[in-house]
């Protein structure tokens, strides 16, 4: 017997209008397909997928709460707790590997001083884990900052990107 | 259903097998073992765990049998090199990250994966890299966790999704992280949940109450039937130095399937509560004392002698044994007493000479399934009678429409559902809306044709005579709540006849275990036995209590919880001048009002049979001993009825007894769930009144779910309050109030307010708490919300 409020309420009216345009491109019964849209759209806004508005997600595309968690959970582009605002991948594949992503990956935790999967403590920049190939590797090592390709690594290439982002703040 | 059938060859023998059906169910037909642990014939086919791996000739690798269909001619060896090299495999694989700690697991001795172990998996384990550790889920009071243990079938997932209704449990993560949990702490909700428990192959989801308690093979199993609600169902007590340690389910596809609810799994505990009663007991000038049976049944007979029999209420708890309740109603008839009921929770008793023989559900339970709409009127289903609504769930899952009348949307599991919400006292016109949609009304009574006359059809009204009339099959159905409504009987009438004119079933959801069987052994005021008329009816359970008697038989009962009004229940029985109180338990309140307590046997610690609503006898044997002193009632009854000195009161065994009642049935049993006719009906009521509604919590239903401290744990957090829409909070300005006091003629109550958007203008929804009894009355009744005094 709790109080029956609307969840939605806890999405912005930008989020909502997004999710509406998701929910368009899909058969009327078949709402639920937004949901990887929609999530992809929450974490744009929030840097990372909070509990509470998984589940105003859930109840604005009809679907059990616990189905938006298994989707968040299985796909590793989403953050399920909140992160540094620049994200900073590396990809560490066969051809990145071959051209010296190790060192890269080595120096930016030295430089920014966290681990693999940590963000550092002004919430400036998270290291993430990268699963699998970029598909660049014709500019090997390369890193993913905010979703740009940064190619042809170098430990001082890297500082600059660093400088570059620490300014933008 | 199809008849097309193929020819197919199980290691090299020939069977028929249904078109369609997968290689698994031919060969569980058959006995023919194939290991498995994803499939489970009552989920979707998942085919995730890939250890039912056969032999299929021409097929190039081997095949899953659960996710294979038969094909004419098909060759199947389920024990070819082929298929052993591939079940192999995978035990190899599934043992890589399952601990290797059956010793301490509370499944060991009962685990699929230990058995299919022992036929398919290697002595020594060629693995020598770290295996992975999972975190425990907190899933509430009822179901424990090692998730370690977790072999990622899905069959707990898939029974939330596709027989409980809720997902709950689902699989987060990905590949080697993937964890079946909840992802955020919650508590499993759903009524049935503990049939995860049964479902898991594993180790990983066990029974919290009672957890490493007791050894799979320690343990004695009796099978039994489950008294807590009216589909009676088929468990096993598993039973351990002569206490009952856990209840699980017994198949039976006309009854629970392979399911029970989790009332019924966890129930057990109030049978080891710490207020049973272990001694015989008599209030005396010197207070409580303990005597013996001789002693306190001579007093019983001697005292009881001194009424005359109009003085004296026999009152029965509709979970007792039929055996109990036919020879209750037969001792206190031979002394001359009328006055037997056992409808504690009923208001309404008019047109009690027109009910049928007992209150049936009208069809079978597994033909619920076939339902193409169903209509419940006041009833909230999922929580007075779980597994009926599972069958209405199941039916809905396939097309079923299924619309309510109650005073708010409940929270049902049906995918598709409408609730016409209106407050009870409304409830007669809105029926008599859609019986006005009839071409005809002549078959009602001058009266009741009145009412339908004055309304006007609503679209509501016009769409379920619609909806029920141009379906195939559909049933209309009583619940709790319409049962205990003040004017039941015009509800009841107005609900059979609109099934008659739209040609649905009519069925009544009866309350308890044992309420058919007591409606068949007469502990009622005007039927005897059988059915047979009482030409001198007595008094009904509601009358004998606003009507003090001077004296009371209390049956199994807790006047202060099971009465649909508890209060003056209890008023009754401490103003009485002698009370004599069949029971299990024993503590202070019964104190306050017994004179004698005698202490019984509950339905493990007897042999006894349950009618369930479709009419269906169950008879079990006892699993356990009372303890103490305490007796099966039936053996107390035949001492007391020669006490009385009735001797010819003579029976051996329990069957005895039974079959003395069955001879009584000399026609066929009357199978009809229609009133006789609808002349008589209780039309007075406060339209305008704003009235409350309430039912009996799912753990509150009788002495033994009350007892039981896990569910109780359980539903905790249910408090007792007062709930009613915003709308309705504005116009009694009550708006800002965090707490307001219910008055209802004498009584009032001061209740915690919820606003519920749900809830119908002009009534209220009072909500106590399993623990707590109901102190304001009547359970559907005319009430005023005020603030709280001192505001």
């Amino acid at each position: 017997m709790n109080e029956v409020s609307s969840k939605k309420s806890v999405l912005s009216d930008h989020l909502q209008d997004e999710i509406e345009d998701w929910i368009s491109r899909y058969p009327i019964d078949q709402k639920q397909s937004a949901v990887l849209g929609a999530l992809r759209a929450l974490q744009h806004e929030e840097g990372y997928l909070p509990v509470e508005k998984m589940d105003a997600i859930a109840e604005y595309l009809e679907m059990p709460a616990i189905a938006v968690y298994e989707v968040a959970s299985f796909y590793s582009m989403f953050e399920l707790k909140p992160v540094g605002k620049h994200t900073i991948s590396v990809c560490t594949n066969l051809s990145c590997m071959l051209r010296g992503a190790d060192e890269i990956v080595e120096h930016l935790k030295n430089k920014l001083d966290i681990d693999l999967g940590e963000s550092t403590p002004d919430g400036k920049f998270y290291l993430k884990q990268e699963e699998e190939c970029l598909a660049a590797c014709c500019g090997a090592p390369m890193m993913q900052v905010d979703h740009v390709y940064k190619e042809n690594l170098t430990v001082e290439k890297v500082d600059a990107i660093l400088k570059e982002l620490d300014h933008k703040n | 259903m199809s008849e097309e059938t193929v020819q197919i060859f199980i290691n090299d023998k020939e069977v028929t097998a249904p078109k369609g059906a997968m290689v698994i169910e031919v060969t569980d037909q058959l006995d023919v073992d194939v290991p498995r642990f994803c499939y489970h014939k009552k989920l979707s086919v998942a085919a995730n765990c890939r250890m039912c791996m056969v032999e299929v000739e021409n097929a190039p690798k081997p095949l899953p049998a659960c996710a294979t269909p038969v094909m004419e001619g098909m060759k199947v060896y389920t024990k070819s090199p082929l298929a052993l090299d591939a079940q192999q495999g995978t035990m190899e694989f599934l043992l890589i990250n399952h601990p290797l700690d059956c010793p301490v697991c509370d499944q060991g001795g009962e685990c699929e994966l230990q058995d299919i172990a022992m036929g398919y998996g290697n002595s020594v384990s060629r693995y020598t890299e770290r295996k992975r550790v999972v975190p425990d889920k907190e899933l509430g009071p009822l179901v424990s966790t090692d998730m370690t243990r977790c072999i990622h079938c899905t069959r707990c997932v898939r029974f939330g999704t596709e027989i409980a209704g809720i997902s709950e449990l689902g699989a987060t993560g990905r590949g080697e992280f993937m964890e079946i949990g909840t992802y955020v702490e919650k508590s499993l909700s759903s009524e049935l949940s503990g049939n995860v428990i049964d479902v898991c192959p594993v180790g990983a989801l066990n029974a919290k109450p009672s957890r490493m308690s007791a050894r799979a093979w320690e343990m004695v199993q009796s099978a039994s039937v489950m008294p807590h609600d009216s589909v009676g169902s088929n468990v096993y007590l598993h039973t351990l130095r002569n206490q009952v340690m856990r209840v699980v389910p017994r198949e039976n596809d006309e009854i629970n399937e392979t399911w029970i609810s989790d009332r019924d799994r966890f129930s057990y505990e109030g049978l080891n509560a710490s207020d049973r009663a272990t001694q015989v007991m008599l209030k005396t000038d010197q207070g409580w004392q303990a005597t013996d049976w001789d002693t306190s049944l001579t007093h019983v007979a001697d005292k009881l002698k001194q009424y005359q029999v109009n003085d004296i209420g026999v009152l029965a708890a509709p979970h007792s044994t039929l055996e109990e309740l036919y020879l209750l109603q037969k001792v206190f008839r031979q002394l001359g007493v009328n006055n037997i009921d056992h409808r504690t929770q009923q208001l309404d008793f008019i047109d009690q000479n027109a009910m049928p023989l007992f209150p049936y559900l009208g069809q079978t339970i597994k033909s619920i399934e076939e339902n193409n709409s169903v209509f419940l009127v006041g009833s909230n289903i999922r929580l007075e009678q779980p597994m009926l609504a599972h069958r209405i769930r199941k039916a809905n899952a396939i097309g079923c429409e299924v619309v309510s009348l109650n005073s708010q949307e409940f929270d049902f599991h049906f995918a598709r559902h409408y609730t016409w919400n209106l407050a009870p006292q409304q409830w007669l016109q809105a029926l008599a809306e859609i019986a006005k949609c009839a071409d005809s009304i002549d078959k009602l009574p001058a009266e009741l044709r009145n009412i339908v006359d004055a309304v006007n059809i609503s679209t509501d009204a016009q769409q379920i005579y619609d909806l029920l009339n141009n379906s195939q099959q559909s049933s209309v159905m009583l619940g709790a709540i319409a049962q205990s409504h003040p004017q039941a009987s015009a509800l009841r009438a107005l609900s059979d006849f609109i099934a008659q004119v739209t040609n649905s079933n009519f069925g009544m959801l009866a309350q308890s275990g044992n309420t058919v069987g007591a409606w068949l052994s007469g502990v009622l005021p005007h039927r005897f036995s059988a059915g047979e008329i009482n030409p001198n009816a007595g008094l009904n359970a509601s009358e004998m209590i606003a009507t003090s008697r001077r004296a009371y038989v209390l049956f199994n009962l807790e006047p202060e919880f099971d009465f649909a009004n508890s209060p003056q229940a209890l008023e009754a029985m401490q103003t009485a001048d002698f009370v004599v109180v069949f029971t299990p338990f024993n503590n202070e309140q019964i104190q306050q009002y017994a004179d004698v307590i005698l202490p019984i046997a509950t339905f493990a610690e007897t042999d006894g049979t349950f009618v369930n609503t479709v009419g269906h006898w169950q008879s079990i044997g006892k699993a356990v001993s009372a303890p103490g002193e305490a007796r099966p009632a039936w053996k107390v009854l035949r001492v007391l009825a020669n006490k009385l000195g009735f001797g010819d009161v003579q029976y051996q065994t329990s069957e005895q007894i039974r079959d003395e009642l069955k001879q009584l049935f000399t026609d066929e049993i009357d199978f009809t769930s229609h009133l006789k006719d609808f002349s008589h009906v209780n039309l007075k009521s406060d339209v305008n009144k704003m009235h409350r509604v309430s039912e009996t919590p799912i753990y509150a239903v009788d002495n033994i779910v009350r007892r039981a401290s896990s569910l109780q744990i359980a539903v905790a957090d249910q408090e007792s309050h007062v709930a009613m829409s915003t709308e309705q909070a504005k116009q009694l300005d009550l708006l800002n109030e965090q707490v307001v006091r219910v008055v209802q003629g004498k009584r009032e109550v001061t209740l915690p307010l919820r606003i519920v958007e749900s809830m119908s203008d002009n009534c209220v929804w009072v909500q106590r708490s399993a623990a707590q009894k109901d102190t304001l009355g009547e359970a559907i009744a005319p009430v005023e919300v005020q603030r709280t005094a001192n505001a």
